[in-house]
């Protein structure tokens, strides 16, 4: 969707400023809301991608508002209230009302730390072939999905060279929709900075996303 | 002390209160309905706080200025070199290692989100999910590099990484001169975070720096 996450190539936000001896956490809250995000995603309600569509749903004046775990902490609850997990009645009281919803897994004290370390790989087996190889010239297409996608619209409708084949990974645009994990083949793309900004950009510039073959069409 | 426009520094204290009256009321409804488990929710904060941060990518980086054969597996496969000193998981399942070299400066970003590799360098700083960062990094790096105060020598192309996937980025810095006669450990202290996200270079050895 085009919401206030795609921020590539947008402009006035200022200077970024780096913080000396930046503490990991600035806040005791911003660890709460970091360890029950994570646990949460563990519990299976939903999906990551279903999460990330949470956060890039918020109004774009409350995207560009709110600190980092602002926005983790207004993206959780939207979940939480439409799947029905929890209550606006139990969010005001501050208390579970109603029965819980069985969850697929609790992360628990003895297992959290391998989980962390064993991760969720995304790269899936396939039956087909990669459309596309290195150094063939796509063009990345000019969409504009409601829903989630990972094509930033810097890239829409510009073109570019293959300069990997990674592997055919979960396609979040899928995934994002409850339609099942859908694995696509997943590029390295090459994009030349004049064939994004236009002629006047630095020449010795060059962008590499990383794009589904869904999002690409042979230039 | 820098202020960022986009976090809660700014914000009024009754407004951090809200913030936190919130967060303790949804965690007491998230345990309560047995979801959450607290002991697990310290676990994680004290991995990612204390156990978990750019150390580990500066001894993946230490290793590879130092170990031919090692370097030659990080820029083959990231993934297994870099799990072979134990840096695995979460963020970090699909690494692949960028060489800076005279002629090429690599740059990472994640324009729609934060994503970043944190096996090897922890959580996020606030300002590589900020929105300047986020917005400027792909039109303007070198913009965004003097904002660190890293001047690039003219000629030097730059390559900017967008992690709009799962496949996460590590820079391996340039080894800086004069740092020859260093070992693993002492090279480990010249990287920084910053030069392994491209916002920054590896330090000079004291000896380069008098």
């Amino acid at each position: 969707m085009n919401g206030a996450q795609d921020l590539g190539g947008m402009m006035g936000f200022g200077p970024v400023l780096p913080e000396a001896d930046e503490p990991v956490f600035h806040a005791g809250w911003e660890k709460r809301v970091l360890a029950f995000t994570v646990a949460m995603g563990a519990a299976g309600f939903w999906n990551l991608d279903q999460s990330r569509h949470a956060r890039e749903s918020l109004p774009p004046p409350d995207y560009l508002t709110f600190s980092y775990y602002e926005i983790w902490l207004a993206g959780l609850i939207r979940l939480l209230q439409h799947r029905g997990i929890i209550s606006n009645e139990e969010l005001a009281a501050g208390k579970s009302i109603d029965p819980p919803k069985p969850p697929k897994r609790v992360l628990t004290a003895d297992i959290v730390v391998a989980a962390l370390a064993a991760g969720g790989p995304v790269d899936r087996p396939v039956e087909t072939a990669p459309a596309f190889a290195v150094g063939d010239r796509i063009t990345a297409k000019n969409m504009h999905p409601f829903s989630h996608t990972r094509l930033p619209r810097y890239v829409r409708g510009r073109p570019g060279t293959i300069h990997a084949v990674h592997a055919a990974h979960v396609f979040p645009d899928s995934h994002a929709k409850g339609l099942g994990e859908d694995p696509q083949w997943l590029y390295s793309v090459t994009f030349a900075a004049p064939d994004l900004w236009g002629p006047e950009a630095d020449p010795s510039l060059t962008v590499h996303v990383d794009l589904w073959e869904p999002y690409l069409e042979r230039a | 002390m820098p202020h960022d426009n986009h976090n809660h520094h700014t914000h009024e204290m009754s407004e951090l209160s809200d913030v936190e009256l919130r967060v303790r009321a949804l965690e007491s409804i998230l345990v309560e309905k047995g979801y959450v488990d607290p002991a697990a929710m310290d676990a994680m904060i004290e991995t990612y706080e204390v156990r978990i941060g750019p150390r580990n990518g500066a001894a993946v980086v230490a290793k590879a200025w130092t170990d031919p054969d090692f370097k030659a597996w990080l820029m083959r496969d990231a993934t297994a070199a870099i799990s072979s000193l134990g840096f695995t998981g979460r963020q970090g399942e699909h690494m692949i290692a960028l060489e800076n070299t005279e002629k090429v400066h690599n740059m990472v970003v994640c324009t729609l989100c934060s994503c970043y590799p944190w096996p090897i360098l922890g959580l996020p700083p606030v300002w590589y999910k900020s929105a300047p960062y986020r917005s400027r990094a792909v039109i303007d790096p070198r913009g965004v590099l003097a904002d660190f105060g890293v001047t690039l020598p003219e000629g030097t192309a730059i390559k900017v990484w967008d992690s709009t996937a799962e496949i996460r980025y590590l820079v391996l810095p340039l080894r800086p001169e004069g740092s020859g006669h260093l070992s693993e450990a002492e090279l480990a202290d010249l990287v920084t975070r910053d030069s392994m996200i491209g916002t920054g270079l590896a330090l000079a050895p004291v000896e380069a720096r008098t």
